[in-house]
């Protein structure tokens, strides 16, 4: 389902308020409506990863084949993430509910539900922690903000914490710092322990364990998809670049998402890096083993993140590269820049990166040894390394979405708008509480962006919607650049349902379509295998 | 109803306290035993709570990322809201204890209608500082009126005492002179109640143990304003109280009048009550993983105590399993 079929019209969605409803919160009910939730993971995928009660069930059943000591589970594995976490402890003991996050949630500037506030979706949790863990809500019960484990409880919280994109702007505005995304996180890992796992999240990491990418694309068919886009390139430019694969000795290892070789528009960006690469001469090679840079294990435990995420270490140690590049994506450099190191490090069998081409030292990367591409092409044009010519991307008026991750969890915030201002004339700021570190989610982030849970991702997708509205009315923008795989799977039905005419891409699809090669015949073509300088028309029709 | 729960509770306790010296000539409980108790639990209370965050360690380093990053060394970063490193994450986080730094990012959303936004409304942002403001009135008010009240607990009254009452008492108006922070304090936590009263989402969320600890504020501040100004209670015989307290030798004089005991039994309750409740975010806030730590993983390697091995799909086995498959791509294989 795409966004045009969701049959809502966007002013049957805004038909709501802010106002909080007669019900308490305490009480748990939630009613799993249509389009506002994801579906269960298939058994086969968590016997695969050897998760626990692997079983067929919706969560619109009324049984959930729990297993029978299900409440002890989760009140047990509570109890040890309490003493392993420090964030999780301090986080449920400190909030003093002020409300600075409330508004702060695009799921609820976008649905008015209040359980999607951040200090309550935390407060669901919250509730349970002081009835079993603190001495007050053992006596008070209710009175001290107490709450009962049940299985109503247990149901609402799989609603809302698979309804938090784990976005991390409530975190900004939080006085303490705490951070949904951490409670989040604990209360997937706890679902998890009973089987309340949901598809779209699960089964990428189950394909990701077998055949090293989410999509479970296989070795060849791995290589088809590149040579298919060395092809493409062949008839844009006249020149075919170089594919190494599972090269040993290379200087790089190069890791992108795999929605990047799946589908439009991320295509058009890894286009654009083997474009980047051929031309500056890069020694580097792709992997099909380590052929994910994305980890959904993080939107279900950490342990499933170290699972996936030690394949690219492993790798880069049997391939004998020096260093690793990654490509644009979000969560991925969640993962790459603050649990990489710590869960499978240290990569003390790699080099401190430099620039092969420019010399410049990664001085930021030199534990994890990771430099993200961003970085990498920003340096190679501040040292004019590259031949650009950015009128080919003169139909183009561009705005930049920042993702959740990159942004809030890494703080690469510069170099991707140098690197587009580089490339394209036109380029205009979406208004400052929505990019940067207040950037919004694209509402399908954290296994989300599944086609059932469309009303939801409409709904969380309202205020980027609204953002990228404002300023194709303003500067008539009609693309919609990001750094984040996910985002250029997302963003699209959001643009067409909140801006439509605005199209997404890649950060170098525009720095393919750009870069002058060495070689290369007129280009008459853009990425997208439209007529350079006349793409504008096509918008329209 | 959780509002009513914490006024019952706060106008119980005064209830207490005045019946308890007035009736019951109960002052030497509520004048040494309380107080002892009460700073007893505090202690044990505090430092029992931030050993136990404390010895939680911190596996992963979460810094909540505000700010470019420090990476090519011509690109600007912003140490302040990305720190690279401990000495500026400490900076951060006194921008943060001293200046409430995050509150003041706030904003306001509503939706309003605009015909060119696709479903006939859009979202606007307007800046929120009166938390901020309030938030800040009232935590410095309450520092400064703590101070003050050294002049009870010194002899010779402490030197920032008088300079503090100089300052407080900047205008001169009324005698004894009006201090302006006993004014803002009140007025501080009157708007952080009506706040929540009138703002519908925060009203949803309270807890009796976000009215209680306010309700407690205004009776102690209420207390204190009608001892100072109004009915005024026999300051030496409250010193001599003090002091005795203080030195461990206490004496409880005759005659000093039950609303100090009920302002003084209010304290009481707020400090025993500080470890057990929200109130311990002063301390909680310095261990803060998102805003303690320096947003530098991939320079400097942070180490989780309990790391363990995990099931990884392992190259050799990936290679046996898709061997064909290489082969027939022509990909080439590490077991020949």
């Amino acid at each position: 389902m795409s966004s045009e079929e969701l049959d809502i019209k966007p002013e049957e969605l805004l038909d709501f308020d802010y106002d909080p409803p007669q019900k308490d919160w305490m009480d748990p009910s939630v009613a799993f409506r249509k389009g506002t939730y994801c579906y269960s993971a298939a058994p086969k995928n968590l016997e695969y990863l050897g998760l626990p009660n692997p079983r067929d069930w919706q969560p619109h059943d009324k049984d959930w084949k729990l297993p029978p000591d299900w409440k002890e589970t989760i009140l047990d594995g509570m109890k040890d993430r309490l003493s392993k976490f420090r964030s999780f402890q301090l986080f449920m003991d400190i909030c003093v509910r002020c409300g600075a996050c409330a508004d702060k949630c695009h799921f609820f500037i976008g649905s008015g539900d209040p359980k999607n506030m951040p200090v309550l979706r935390a407060e669901l949790m919250r509730s349970v922690y002081r009835n079993d863990f603190t001495a007050a809500g053992k006596i008070l019960g209710k009175l001290a903000g107490g709450r009962e484990l049940t299985e109503e409880v247990l149901k609402e919280w799989f609603y809302y914490f698979y309804q938090c994109t784990e976005c991390r702007r409530c975190s900004v505005f939080c006085p303490y710092g705490i951070d949904t995304a951490e409670i989040t996180m604990m209360a997937r890992e706890l679902l998890n322990l009973v089987g309340c796992n949901i598809n779209w999240a699960l089964e990428p990491v189950a394909n990701c364990q077998r055949t090293g990418n989410h999509l479970g694309i296989q070795p060849h068919t791995f290589k088809d998809s590149l040579e298919f886009f060395q092809d493409e390139i062949e008839d844009i430019t006249g020149i075919k670049v170089n594919l190494p694969i599972n090269k040993k000795g290379a200087d790089v290892l190069f890791v992108v998402p795999s929605g990047d070789y799946f589908a439009d528009p991320g295509t058009f960006t890894l286009m654009g890096y083997l474009m980047l690469f051929h031309e500056i001469g890069l020694d580097y090679t792709w992997s099909t083993y380590a052929s994910e840079g994305g980890n959904f294990g993080l939107f279900n435990s950490h342990e499933l993140i170290k699972r996936l995420n030690a394949k690219i270490y492993l790798e880069a140690k049997r391939l004998g590269v020096k260093w690793i590049l990654g490509g644009e994506c979000g969560h991925m450099w969640r993962v790459v820049n603050q649990y990489m190191d710590t869960m499978n490090g240290p990569a003390d069998f790699l080099e401190e990166p430099v620039s092969p081409i420019t010399g410049t030292k990664f001085e930021n990367a030199k534990s994890t040894k990771m430099v993200h591409i961003c970085e990498f092409t920003a340096d190679l044009m501040q040292h004019n390394k590259l031949k650009l010519d950015p009128s080919r991307n003169d139909s183009l008026r561009v705005t930049f979405h920042d993702s959740c991750n990159p942004s809030r969890a890494m703080g690469i915030l510069e170099e991707p708008r140098y690197v587009l201002r580089n490339v394209c004339k036109h380029f205009y700021e979406m208004p400052e509480n929505t990019i940067r570190e207040q950037t919004y989610c694209c509402a399908g982030g954290a296994g989300l962006g599944t086609d059932e849970n469309m009303e939801m991702r409409m709904r969380g997708g309202l205020p980027r919607g609204n953002a990228v509205r404002h300023v194709q009315m303003k500067h008539d923008v009609n693309r919609l650049a990001c750094i984040c795989a996910i985002d250029r799977a997302t963003l699209i039905p959001l643009v067409d349902y909140w801006a439509p005419g605005v199209e997404v891409t890649g950060v170098h699809e525009l720095v393919g379509n750009a870069l002058v090669m060495k070689g290369e015949k007129e280009r008459e073509l853009s990425m997208r295998g439209d007529p350079l300088n006349e793409m504008e028309d096509d918008e329209d029709v | 109803m959780n509002a009513l729960y914490a006024l019952f509770a706060v106008v119980a306790l005064m209830l207490l306290a005045f019946l308890g010296v007035s009736t019951a000539d109960l002052n030497v409980l509520f004048g040494a035993i309380v107080p002892y108790a009460a700073v007893s639990v505090f202690l044990i209370g505090v430092s029992y709570r931030v050993l136990k965050w404390a010895t939680v360690p911190v596996p992963f380093r979460i810094t909540t990322v505000c700010g470019q990053e420090k990476s090519l060394p011509w690109i600007k970063s912003s140490p302040l809201e990305s720190p690279h490193n401990g000495v500026y994450a400490a900076l951060r986080m006194a921008l943060e204890v001293l200046a409430f730094r995050s509150l003041f990012r706030n904003t306001r959303i509503s939706l309003a209608p605009d015909e060119k936004s696709i479903g006939g409304k859009r979202i606007v942002y307007s800046s929120n500082f009166f938390l901020w403001l309030g938030a800040l009135a009232f935590h410095y008010c309450f520092l400064i009126i703590l101070l003050r009240h050294f002049r009870f607990f010194t002899e010779p009254v402490v030197f920032f005492v008088p300079l503090l009452q100089d300052l407080d008492g900047f205008f001169q108006v009324g005698v004894p002179g009006v201090y302006m922070t006993g004014l803002i304090f009140v007025a501080a936590v009157g708007y952080l109640l009506l706040r929540r009263f009138s703002n519908p989402q925060v009203r949803y969320i309270s807890l009796a143990a976000d009215y209680f600890p306010l309700f407690l504020l205004l009776g102690i501040a209420g207390s204190g304003i009608l001892m100072r100004y109004f009915f005024k209670v026999d300051v030496v015989k409250v010193k001599e109280l003090m002091m005795g307290l203080i030195g461990f030798h206490p004496v409880v004089p005759d005659g000093i009048g039950s609303l100090f005991y009920i302002h003084l039994f209010l304290v009481c309750v707020l400090v025993a009550y500080f470890p057990f409740s929200k109130l311990v975010h002063m301390a909680g806030i310095f261990l803060s993983p998102t805003r303690n730590m320096a947003n530098d993983n991939r320079a400097h390697r942070h180490i989780n105590p309990w790391n363990y091995p995990v099931d990884v799909h392992t190259y050799e086995d990936w290679e046996e399993e898709f061997k064909d498959k290489l082969i027939a791509a022509g990909l080439p294989l590490d077991k020949g």
